[in-house]
Formats: C-alpha cells, sequence, structure tokens
C-alpha cells in the first residue's frame, strides 16, 4: 500500500463513519491531514488506531495561531504512525480561546500523558481524564504558559513572581 | 641553623597550614555540574590533549560530598537551581565554585523566563570563566586561580 493510499483510506473511514465531526482535509508535501471536531477527537484517534492500524502517537501538540486568520486561536495537532504500513497521519482540531480544553488520549497511548502534560504546561490546554495533571517542564509552582504567542520573548516574564529561584 | 640542626636528615619544618594547603590546591575534585555545551568543553578539558591531571583535578567526582570544586557549566533553569544549591550545600567545607562560560554567569543571552541570571545569585563564585563556551585553556586557566585561592585559605576559617 502506497503513503497516499493509506492516508486516503483513513480520510476516507473518517468522511464516512464520522461524518458530523468531519469538517475539512488537506494535503502539504504529499502529507494528508484531517480536522475534526474536538469532541469527537479522542473516538476518531481510538478509530485510526483500532481499526486503521496507526498504533503509535508520534506527537501531540498544540499551536497557538495568534494573529492569523483562523476559526479559533489555538489548534491541536496528533501525529501519528503505524508500524504495519510504515505511514504517517495527521488529525487536527481548534481549541477556542476562552475554553481550552481537550478530552485527553491518555486512555489510547500510554505514551499521551508526556506530551499533554507538556501542551499543558507551555499553552495551558486542560485535557479532560487526563490523572496526572502536573507541569512538565517549567517548576512546579510556576503560573504562566511560556509557548502562547503573547508571551514576552524576552526579559523577567513571570520570573520575578518567583524569588525562590530569581534572586 | 635553629631547629633544624636538631632534626634528622631528611627531615623540614613547616606550618601546618602550608602543608594542608599544599596538598588540597594539587588535588582538587570537582563536582562537575555539566548541563549544557559548556560541559563539551570541561570534558574536553579532562582529556590527554588539555590534561587537567597536570594539575591534579582530573578525579571527577560525581559525589558532592567528596568533592571541593564545583564547576557550573552550563545554563542553569529555574526548575534546576534548586538542584544545584542543593548539590551545593552537600558539599563539604571548604569549597570553591567555577562558574564556566556566559550562561552559569549572567545568564549569557537567554534572557528569558526560564533561565537563572547567574548562579552567583544562590551560590557564592569564586572565579568566572568568559566565553561561549570558554576554551579549555580558560577553564584551566580557572583552575589555577582557585589553586592561587586554596594557598590563601585559613586553617580554621571553617570552624564554627
Amino acid at each position: 500500500m502506497t503513503p497516499v493510499d493509506l492516508q486516503q483510506r483513513a480520510i476516507a473511514h473518517i468522511q464516512s463513519r464520522f461524518s458530523d465531526a468531519f469538517r475539512r482535509t488537506d494535503a502539504h508535501q504529499g502529507q494528508h491531514w484531517v480536522e475534526v471536531e474536538r469532541s469527537a477527537i479522542v473516538a476518531v484517534l481510538r478509530s485510526l488506531r483500532d481499526d486503521l492500524g496507526f498504533d503509535v502517537l508520534m506527537d501531540l501538540t498544540c499551536v497557538d495561531w495568534l494573529g492569523k486568520e483562523t476559526p479559533e486561536r489555538y489548534s491541536m495537532v496528533y501525529q501519528l504512525f503505524s508500524f504495519e504500513h510504515r505511514q504517517y497521519f495527521r488529525v487536527k482540531c481548534w481549541l477556542p480561546a476562552d475554553d481550552l480544553e481537550v478530552d485527553s488520549a491518555s486512555a489510547i497511548w500510554k505514551s499521551a500523558p508526556w506530551a499533554e502534560r507538556e501542551v499543558w504546561d507551555m499553552f495551558g490546554v486542560r485535557f479532560r481524564g487526563l490523572d496526572d495533571h502536573r507541569r512538565l517542564l517549567t517548576p512546579v509552582d510556576y503560573t504562566g504558559h511560556p509557548l502562547r504567542k503573547d508571551y514576552p520573548l524576552i526579559g523577567h516574564g513571570e520570573r520575578s513572581n518567583f524569588p525562590h529561584y530569581v534572586k | 641553623m635553629g631547629l633544624e640542626s636538631w632534626l634528622p636528615e631528611g627531615a623540614l619544618t613547616t606550618r601546618v597550614e602550608e602543608v594542608v594547603n599544599w596538598g588540597r590546591k594539587n588535588s582538587l575534585y570537582p563536582m562537575p555540574f555539566g548541563v549544557a555545551c559548556c560541559a563539551i568543553e570541561m570534558m574536553s578539558t579532562l582529556t590527554s590533549r588539555y590534561d587537567l591531571a597536570r594539575f591534579g583535578a582530573e578525579a571527577i567526582r560525581f559525589s558532592p560530598r567528596q568533592s571541593d570544586l564545583m564547576i557550573v557549566s552550563g545554563r542553569i533553569s529555574l526548575k534546576m537551581m534548586p538542584v544545584l544549591a542543593k548539590i551545593w550545600e552537600q558539599m563539604p567545607e571548604p569549597k570553591w565554585c567555577i562558574s564556566m562560560g556566559a550562561c552559569a554567569s549572567c545568564g549569557g543571552i537567554f534572557d528569558t523566563y526560564a533561565l537563572v541570571q547567574g548562579v552567583d545569585r544562590f551560590i557564592p563564585v569564586d572565579v568566572y570563566v568568559p566565553g561561549c563556551p570558554p576554551r579549555p585553556e580558560s577553564l584551566i586557566d580557572a583552575v589555577l586561580k582557585i589553586q592561587e585561592l586554596v594557598e590563601k585559605e585559613k586553617l580554621d576559617a571553617h570552624v564554627r
């Protein structure tokens, strides 16, 4: 099965099985992806794993589209891989800035909590169903979400709020 | 010739302080706090090409309790700083500290939310090494500077 065949099959599968949640599909550099409703993301991912063999969650991350003309400010991106077919596939969904919450993929892949904790730390996205919601990279008592586009690039940021780290 | 004439052949007189400091300065045990690219230069300094063993400081101790020279080589994040401070406190007196490279000394180019702007805000630094990263020769020079400090150490300086 060629890469495009498997990707087309995955797109067709999502279009038919999740017709309510399916939003659109596109390709970049021969890599196809689908955009689905936020509420259906876990069901779509589970179906991709169980029915199409995308058994590895390569990565899960968030993108801040501040200043761009997009439906919502944030989007989640799930990068999947199939060991059987040696193919990648990408799933996206939008997150509104005033309700940064999405269902956790930790019940599908045991590797998901690491990435989800990082996304929570860096972007402030809450994951429903994630058991361990601690910060991953910044100190446990940190309050900001540094990878948001409106976070200060240079200077103290919230550093000065932590006198026990910053004298 | 005073006291020496009473001593058997081969015996010398000196002060305890000088003997102890002479021994200390020629057998420094570095605690390598290597967290970034400066650590690569530090490792290079230890190799046979630059040979820190010429100055008696080649025996790296990864336990703070067995070491007396902290070499902070690399950038220290907010999350790492408490760890560094704890390791520094675990080192027995007398102890010295080299802040190696721009990041450890002042934060370097990383004036961001994540980095401590100089470890000297938390632990006492004896010698700063400029550079990004510094050449091994610079680190060797810093070790020699530390040796000068060790020479001047008072024996009762750490008696509490």
